[in-house]
């Protein structure tokens, strides 16, 4: 039993923090919210350079080959840094269907995974199910479910209507599209597979992003609430303040083992993996809008300004609290399974 | 990371397994359950049952074997508690003892001290109980008054303590006197090491809310105790306690298996309502899936600070988290239970105890006010995790 990060993990973790802090401060999270695109190409390209957008391209394909224990401790990296970028959808979620693919069709998976190891291409992925696309607005590639297969759609063969929505660099677009045999990755069973795997990848995912976010909220409404005076001390120095924010330490602080270890399940293929990863869901996507929630109001009026910047990050938790099962969706499920719930 | 155990862990749990399912007292062979521990038959017979555990050296098993212990490291330890709770052995009657006193004892004590002290809390034969708080000391500890005064050879004390668990029955108790009146309130405090029949102490039982004396008030008139039963240094009562803290609140008290198997239990109430009751079972489904994945992230989280911990990482402030969540947890799983029960949870048994679920959610109720109360705990992660000035 050694649940820890090696120092590689640890370090790349580290490396992207550097980066962050200095390519992906609030006003350049301003800036990719102003954007036409919701978020920057050259900061892409400079993510790709680094290893990040390629970690999980395998190694013939340009990229490092990695797995979902060693991307963990970068989306949880994303989700504390803002970035607008689509880490998520692309490496976490559309690589992975893509390099299942590589084998059986090529010419629709191979192009694309070296493109996405380069910084040359954003994927995102979308459920017929979805009111609209998450990061598809931008993406290059799209990577669609209809009627139980998944397809792999270039932009450039979609009909792509931008839903403008809270988040300004979530950036969802309904996309129109014609399925064909040709832009065919899976079918049948096979499918099904592959869908539930990319269900429990993207929970487990969202879950570190949102326990990244979180620890940011929490961290800055710490910040400010030693600084803001009112009856001549720190609001910090008042309990009523402290114990919303030790309350919501604590759920992020148990919320965030849970996603390591779906991320170790998911990467052994552990039989209860599925299990793990919605736990690890639900336990972030709560922890997170209690911290959403606690860190406006700690912040009181000027919270609820634009010009503050938790929203920035508010935003995000909402959203991805909400996307791929919510916190009782993922409850849900374990009860389906562990209480024979039908 | 690699979140399987061990081939030698894996021994090491079946020996425990094995051996719990063979000694453990239970209706089936014909010792079991015992009654509370709360009484005195009870306390008696759950005395004999540590006994029972050290003589097979399963009382300690993570001390070193001089004092009765195997030697076994934390992953041993975490993994012979889920064996102990998975077999539904009895609550240890010793574990103030064993859990808090000791690793103080450990840190702070003489050779002579642990040679003393150790292998009669591992076998049962001293039951500790603790002397903190006072009728105007609780979450303000450092406000305590009970004396402390020097003498030839030794210390008399004088004063009065208060919620002392197992207080009624208990053989020693280790307790925090204030040394020097003088000094500033944390410091001039010194901790001692009493024997309850020592002449000038009288224990007065607290019945708690289960109508059992599972506390009690223990008044100190001119005890003289001797040099020896000061641990670790006078006036330096207050850096050792805070040891003990750290162990209540952190890891060695709350092994996560606790929480699982309340959890795993709520699940088998959960099917055995619906089948009973599917009206009323049915939108309690959410709340027994939060219990399993509470338990199961305290659980983990557990596992995450183990690693810290054998890596000679210490647990610091952040053993108030720990507190915060399984004291939180432990209540939903209980409140869980009684819900699912219904008007049936009032019932009590054929002797007028409170039935299991009953009993494990009026202990729970506990959970948030000992150990240091929560609101307490939620001061000390605010400015010792987040760095919020104090108020």
């Amino acid at each position: 039993m050694h649940f820890a990060f090696d120092e590689h993990q640890l370090e790349f973790r580290a490396q992207l923090r550097a980066f962050a802090d200095k390519e992906c401060t609030p006003a350049q999270l301003r800036e990719a919210w102003e954007s036409e695109l919701g978020w920057s190409r050259p900061r892409w390209g400079a993510l790709a350079e680094m290893g990040v957008v390629g970690l999980t391209v395998p190694t013939e394909h340009g990229g490092l080959g990695l797995g979902l224990v060693d991307v963990v401790l970068l989306l949880e990296e994303a989700g504390r840094s803002g970035l607008p970028e689509p880490l998520l959808e692309t490496t976490v979620l559309g690589v992975p269907i893509l390099a299942g693919a590589a084998g059986a069709t090529p010419a629709l998976a191979v192009p694309w995974l070296e493109r996405v190891a380069r910084g040359d291409a954003v994927v995102t992925v979308g459920l017929s199910s979805m009111p609209a696309v998450p990061a598809a607005g931008g993406a290059d590639l799209l990577v669609l479910e209809h009627d139980g297969e998944l397809h792999a759609v270039p932009r450039a063969d979609a009909t792509v209507t931008p839903r403008p929505a809270l988040d300004g660099s979530r950036r969802p677009a309904q996309v129109q599209w014609e399925p064909s045999p040709a832009t065919r990755l899976y079918r049948g069973d096979e499918a099904e597979v592959v869908l539930a795997q990319l269900g429990d990848r993207a929970a487990m995912g969202a879950g570190a992003v949102l326990v990244g976010i979180a620890d940011r909220m929490i961290a800055m409404a710490a910040l400010y609430a030693g600084q803001r005076h009112q009856f001549g001390k720190p609001i910090g120095s008042f309990q009523a303040v402290k114990h919303h924010l030790a309350d919501a330490l604590v759920r992020v602080e148990f919320a965030r083992p849970a996603v390591y270890r779906a991320a170790w399940s998911l990467s052994e293929g552990e039989p209860d993996a599925g299990v793990h990863a919605s736990m690890a869901k639900a336990l972030a996507s709560d922890a997170a809008v209690l911290a959403a929630r606690t860190a406006l109001q700690v912040h009181g009026a000027i919270g609820y300004t634009w010009e503050c910047d938790a929203h920035l990050w508010m935003k995000r938790a909402w959203a991805l609290a909400a996307a791929w099962g919510d916190a009782r969706w993922h409850r849900r499920r374990i009860a389906s399974v562990v209480l024979s719930v039908p | 990371m690699d979140l399987r155990f061990s081939a030698d862990q894996d021994r090491f749990r079946d020996e425990a397994r094995r051996w719990l399912s063979a000694n453990v007292p239970s209706e089936a062979n014909g010792t079991g359950p015992l009654e509370s521990l709360d009484t005195a038959a009870g306390f008696a017979a759950h005395r004999a049952w540590e006994r029972t555990m050290f003589e097979a050296r399963w009382s300690v098993v993570s001390w070193p074997e001089e004092y009765g212990g195997r030697g076994a490291g934390l992953w041993e330890w975490i993994v012979f508690e889920e064996e102990y709770y998975r077999a539904g052995a009895p609550t240890r009657v010793g574990q103030n003892g064993i859990f808090l006193l000791a690793p103080t004892l450990f840190e702070f004590g003489t050779p002579e001290q642990k040679a003393r002290y150790l292998p009669p809390m591992a076998s049962g034969e001293e039951i500790w109980c603790q002397g903190w708080s006072e009728p105007d000391a609780g979450s303000d500890l450092a406000g305590i008054r009970s004396r402390a005064t020097r003498q030839d050879g030794g210390w008399v004390l004088s004063g009065q303590k208060t919620w002392c668990s197992r207080g009624a029955f208990a053989d020693w108790l280790f307790g925090l006197f204030r040394s020097d009146p003088g000094a500033e309130r944390h410091r001039g405090l010194t901790y001692f090491l009493v024997p309850m029949d020592a002449p000038g102490v009288t224990v007065r039982p607290i019945a708690q809310l289960d109508g059992e004396t599972g506390f009690a008030e223990v008044f100190f008139e001119d005890v003289a105790v001797p040099d020896d039963q000061v641990l670790g240094g006078v006036d330096r009562g207050w850096e050792v306690a805070m040891a003990t803290a750290g162990s209540e609140r952190g890891l060695s008290l709350r092994s996560p298996a606790r929480y699982t198997e309340a959890a795993a239990r709520l699940v088998d109430l959960y099917r055995t309502r619906r089948a009973s009751d599917p009206g009323h079972a049915a939108h309690r489904a959410d709340d027994v899936a939060r219990a399993v994945i509470d338990a199961e992230a305290y659980r983990l989280h557990t596992y995450w600070t183990a690693t810290r911990v054998a890596a000679g990482e210490s647990v610091g402030p952040e053993a108030s988290m720990n507190k915060l969540f399984w004291s939180e947890t432990d209540l939903a799983i209980h409140a869980a239970a009684l819900e699912l029960l219904g008007e049936a949870a009032e019932l009590l048994d054929d002797r007028g105890r409170p039935p299991p679920w009953l009993d494990g959610f009026l202990f729970s109720l506990a959970g948030p006010i000992y150990a240091g109360t929560n609101e307490i705990q939620r001061n000390v992660v605010a400015e010792r995790v987040l760095g919020l000035p104090r108020g």
